[in-house]
């Protein structure tokens, strides 16, 4: 069979089809555009400043695997001049998260980078295994999604680190967005796609520089580089809304791979149509570089790497939330904020925006500080605070 | 077709990773012989290899997560000699002797 050349070098066998251009490029060519299109999306959004301390959720996965790698090739080769810190979770699930710990600590020595891992038993007292025996399995995506956001924040100002980088990849975010879509619920999908996510007032930010990166390549990218990376599936997490919308990404890229980046430009058009909110997206595109820092609430299930659990719990979790908390103070009525939004902004468009039971009313929320431990938050109590008051009276039943 | 070709066998490796070993007995290389050509005489494609992996290989019975509706399922990469296969005619291709042929989900976390 003739075999085709790299449309790049014109020597080598071509071996990788790209999705989102069809481009046939060698291993070595392959490599190198991978880099410079990461490389580009830092530069352009203007994620890092020189001296930066950076901590990389790790979870020993491919994507903050692929991370932690392109970020140090990337950091020597363009002198971002980047303090690199591998920073991991430990949710205490056994058979699960003891073996991708391992992983992490290989990885810490393969890129020499210092290794910090905190786990949920120091932070809150519980760990996953403790909390399923008490809850079981049903529902604990949310109590650990609500955990890890907050656990990655906590550890990263253990280290002294304002800037989290996470390794969730432009399949994860068309997920995201195809999630919210369904769910009615276009604040929170429009927050998704930020690329740099917290607030002015939170000590520490989120960042995605995978964000345009597809799966697919940093699989492939993983391999070339032989990068040494755990894959398994959490032994808690089943398949629910999140399984059927990642379900379906994969199927429309199947069909038309350039699907997934369109769903994430998509949903980046439609931040910009929701009051309050800036649209984040590549300088190159004619927008505002470094737009869009905004709070990101999204806690439904794994966050921390490409949350491959569902977010099925979401509904039960905000209604648990609305029960336990009046919060009408917060309610904003979004058609007057949009009508205001609409004459100050010349390019926003009057489009009606409902709000979905699953937004909680407020487009953008009002944060401030947990009373109990003071963690920020858009409540008086925060949610991981309010998981907990629910397990510890659990807790005290049983021991009774 | 000769009797002598019909009792020809070609033999391939076959990797799995990325979380389908899971699927193939927690085991990431099996080396697999194949009959040189099919039942109706023809040379054997990935798609008889396939066909194969989850007939005689596959212990585990969730077969849908590695086929689904009769095609490898989304969400897996498949090499062929470390090339998308995708460069290579898919379920089409006709296997050579010491092809190495590579499965990796993309689908799992971790």
């Amino acid at each position: 069979m003739a075999r085709a050349l790299c449309a790049n070098c014109k020597t080598e066998r071509a071996v990788i089809k790209r999705p989102k251009n069809h481009a046939k490029l060698c291993k070595g060519c392959f490599i190198q555009v991978f880099e410079d299109e990461v490389h580009h999306t830092i530069t352009s959004s203007q994620l890092f400043h020189p001296g930066e301390k950076i901590a990389i959720g790790a979870s020993g996965g491919k994507d903050s695997t692929v991370l932690a790698s392109v970020l140090k090739t990337l950091n020597e080769r363009h002198g971002y001049g980047l303090e690199l810190v591998l920073l991991s979770i430990d949710e205490g699930i056994k058979g699960y998260r003891d073996d991708s710990l391992e992983t992490v600590r290989r990885n810490a020595v393969q890129y020499d980078m210092p290794l910090k891992i905190v786990g949920y038993d120091e932070l809150y007292g519980w760990t996953m295994d403790q909390v399923v025996e008490t809850i079981g399995k049903k529902g604990n995506c949310t109590y650990c999604g609500v955990f890890r956001r907050q656990a990655l924040d906590r550890g990263a100002k253990m280290l002294g680190i304002k800037h989290v980088v996470t390794g969730h990849n432009a399949d994860d975010v068309a997920e995201t967005v195809l999630m919210n879509l369904l769910r009615g619920d276009l604040a929170r999908l429009s927050r998704s796609t930020s690329i740099v996510t917290g607030d002015s007032r939170s000590e520490v930010k989120r960042s995605k520089p995978l964000k345009y990166s597809y799966e697919k390549e940093i699989v492939l990218y993983a391999h070339h580089k032989k990068l040494d990376y755990f894959s398994t599936e959490c032994i808690y997490s089943p398949e629910a809304f999140r399984g059927s919308a990642r379900a379906l990404v994969k199927q429309l890229e199947r069909v038309r791979p350039t699907a997934i980046l369109d769903i994430v430009r998509s949903g980046e058009d439609a931040a910009r149509l929701v009051p309050g909110e800036e649209p984040s997206s590549c300088a190159c595109l004619g927008q505002k570089a470094a737009a869009g820092v905004v709070v990101d609430d999204d806690v439904g299930g794994c966050g921390s790497q490409s949350g491959r659990t569902p977010g099925g719990e979401m509904a039960a979790m905000d209604k648990q939330l609305r029960d336990n908390e009046a919060h009408e103070g917060l309610e904003i009525d979004v058609t007057k904020t949009m009508a205001k939004g609409a004459v100050a902004r010349g390019e926003k468009r009057d489009v009606p925006i409902r709000t979905g039971n699953a937004s909680k009313g407020a487009p953008r929320q009002v944060l401030g500080n947990c009373k109990r431990c003071g963690y920020m938050s858009s409540q008086e109590i925060c949610q991981a605070c309010m998981l907990l008051e629910g397990l510890n009276k659990n807790r005290a039943k049983i021991q009774i | 077709m000769s009797a002598a070709k019909n009792n020809d066998t070609i033999d391939i490796t076959v990797d799995f990773s990325g979380g389908l070993e899971m699927l193939f007995d927690n085991k990431r290389r099996y080396s697999v012989s194949l009959p040189a050509v099919d039942g109706s005489g023809k040379p054997v494609t990935m798609a008889f290899l396939i066909d194969h992996l989850c007939t005689h290989l596959m212990k585990d019975p969730r077969v849908d997560l590695f086929v689904l509706d009769k095609h490898i399922r989304p969400g897996i990469l498949v090499l062929i000699n470390d090339a998308d296969w995708e460069l290579e005619g898919e379920e089409a291709y006709e296997l050579q002797p010491r092809d190495n042929i590579l499965f990796v989900s993309t689908l799992h976390g971790g």
